[in-house]
């Protein structure tokens, strides 16, 4: 089967010369979801930043058999749709049916195509109600909500989600899952949420120093960095 | 917060709401140009536009007094130059100054409480106003809150730690830690438009903003834009004859 993602040995520095990446491969394929784990710093989002050109470092990047590059990056960008982890970031227009058309009408579709693409997004994320809604009327769930819909409506074929779970209370979180859940693109799941990983994916990498320094069934990868009871254990200070 | 309101009172149904962008903004730079260049019967001449105005706000059905009351934010910025002016013994016009401020203040709240800011901006854009200013006001208007409520944080922050807010222009450490914030507070804002650029290149943007809304130019815009020049420049030149 060809993959639908297939990284190699990608490597990137930043300008103040950490070393984000070093060496990463990594392949994601059709109706599969991968959560990557990992410490903060290890590279995490540095990595799916890769996935449609929003960086470039050295290695390969290959989306759909396209290669990742600035001649590519109009198709890469409508096949791997990433939903960022701070909403506000994400959600600019004034209005929420405006911000969700906005990926179609840059993808050259006409007003009323986008529009029907918008409205049909909001419905499949139960977000229809609040097209005419200014998006800082909107609860934190709701705003992912919405910002998976501005995704949706691109029609992607991947979805990379950077800790969706982030900001959100436990019923939202699980409401998130739920609608994850559902939706048949790939997924690639960035998240220090456990349980949102294992209830979504089928497959876990972690990345350390920049490198995947494990990979596998998520229960094997989370018990192997013991990465469930470092978040359960005390932290030093409050034994003192 | 102003905008929050000014939003909801731009997406009314009346007729005036019907109207294009471009129909409103035209009308309302003919009035700011009748008013601003009137120097006789200035008085009569204001009364007059103020009753045009607050007849278009009760078109609108918008709500009459908070309108007048909102409009009102420009005077503490021009009571300074009437107070110059009054102190050089030209009453007249101290008055001008603070009556042609509100009135265009005025003229301008009807507008953006008549249209809301994606096709404000799309009928500048169309009208050929530099799509990078509009870009720039757009952004200004949609994280002013957020942004607000970041500051809203650090300031309960600084509270938290400081026991109060009291005296902090007297005080030299909570002045310095105001400062101190006021800087997180645009590095911030600074990552928020780093996170915010990375979000719009991720959806496809390619410089140019396109909007689902694209309103043609109607007989009816036309026929407004008229009617708007006849009033104001009529009652303009009626008036300047009549005195």
């Amino acid at each position: 089967m060809q993959p639908l993602v297939e990284v190699r040995d990608l490597r990137y520095q930043y300008d103040d010369g950490t070393v984000a990446l070093d060496g990463v491969d990594f392949q994601l394929f059709p109706g599969e979801t991968v959560a990557v784990l990992g410490a903060n710093g290890s590279g995490k989002t540095t990595f799916v930043l890769h996935l449609n050109g929003l960086i470039m470092g050295k290695g390969s990047v290959t989306v759909c058999g396209m290669p990742v590059e600035p001649a590519t990056l109009t198709h890469v960008r409508q096949k791997v749709g990433l939903v960022f982890q701070d909403s506000d970031n994400q959600l600019f227009m004034p209005t929420v049916l405006e911000d969700v058309a906005f990926g179609p009408l840059n993808l050259g579709l006409a007003r009323d195509q986008a529009e029907t693409r918008a409205r049909d997004a909001l419905a499949a994320v139960g977000m229809a109600h609040a097209s005419s809604k200014a998006p800082y009327h909107l609860s934190a769930g709701e705003k992912k909500r919405v910002a998976i819909a501005g995704i949706l409506a691109m029609n992607p074929e991947i979805l990379v989600l950077d800790e969706p779970t982030t900001f959100l209370d436990p019923p939202g979180q699980n409401a998130l899952v739920a609608l994850l859940d559902e939706l048949p693109q790939a997924k690639i799941l960035v998240t220090h949420d456990v349980d949102c990983a294992r209830a979504l994916a089928s497959r876990a990498v972690f990345f350390q120093k920049g490198k995947i320094a494990g990979e596998g069934p998520v229960q094997e990868v989370v018990a192997r960095f013991n990465w469930d009871r470092i978040s359960l254990q005390r932290p030093a200070g409050s034994r003192l | 917060m102003h905008h929050v309101v000014l939003d909801r009172w731009s997406r009314g149904g009346s007729a005036l709401h019907r109207r294009d962008a471009r129909a409103k903004t035209i009308a309302v730079l003919v009035f700011l140009i009748a008013l601003g260049t009137a120097q006789r019967a200035f008085l009569p001449l204001s009364l007059f536009y103020l009753g045009i105005l607050a007849a278009a706000i009760l078109a609108a059905g918008l709500p009459i007094v908070a309108a007048l009351k909102r409009a009102a934010v420009v005077l503490p910025f021009t009571a300074v130059f009437a107070a110059i002016s009054l102190a050089a013994g030209e009453p007249m016009r101290a008055a001008a100054l603070v009556g042609k401020s509100y009135l265009s203040a005025l003229a301008v709240l009807v507008l953006v409480s008549t249209t809301p800011l994606p096709e404000l901006l799309g009928g500048l854009e169309r009208m050929g106003v530099p799509r990078y200013l509009l870009m720039v006001a757009q952004f200004l208007y949609r994280y002013l809150f957020v942004i607000s409520e970041e500051a809203q944080h650090m300031r309960a922050a600084l509270q938290a730690k400081s026991g109060t807010l009291k005296r902090t222009l007297w005080d030299r450490a909570k002045f310095g830690a105001a400062g101190r914030a006021l800087g997180v507070l645009f590095a911030r804002s600074y990552a928020h438009a780093e996170g915010i650029h990375q979000a719009m290149l991720a959806r496809g943007f390619q410089g140019h903003f396109l909007t689902l809304s694209g309103r043609a130019f109607g007989r009816a815009d036309a026929f407004f834009v008229a009617a708007a020049l006849v009033i104001v420049v009529g009652a303009r030149a009626a008036v300047e004859a009549w005195i």
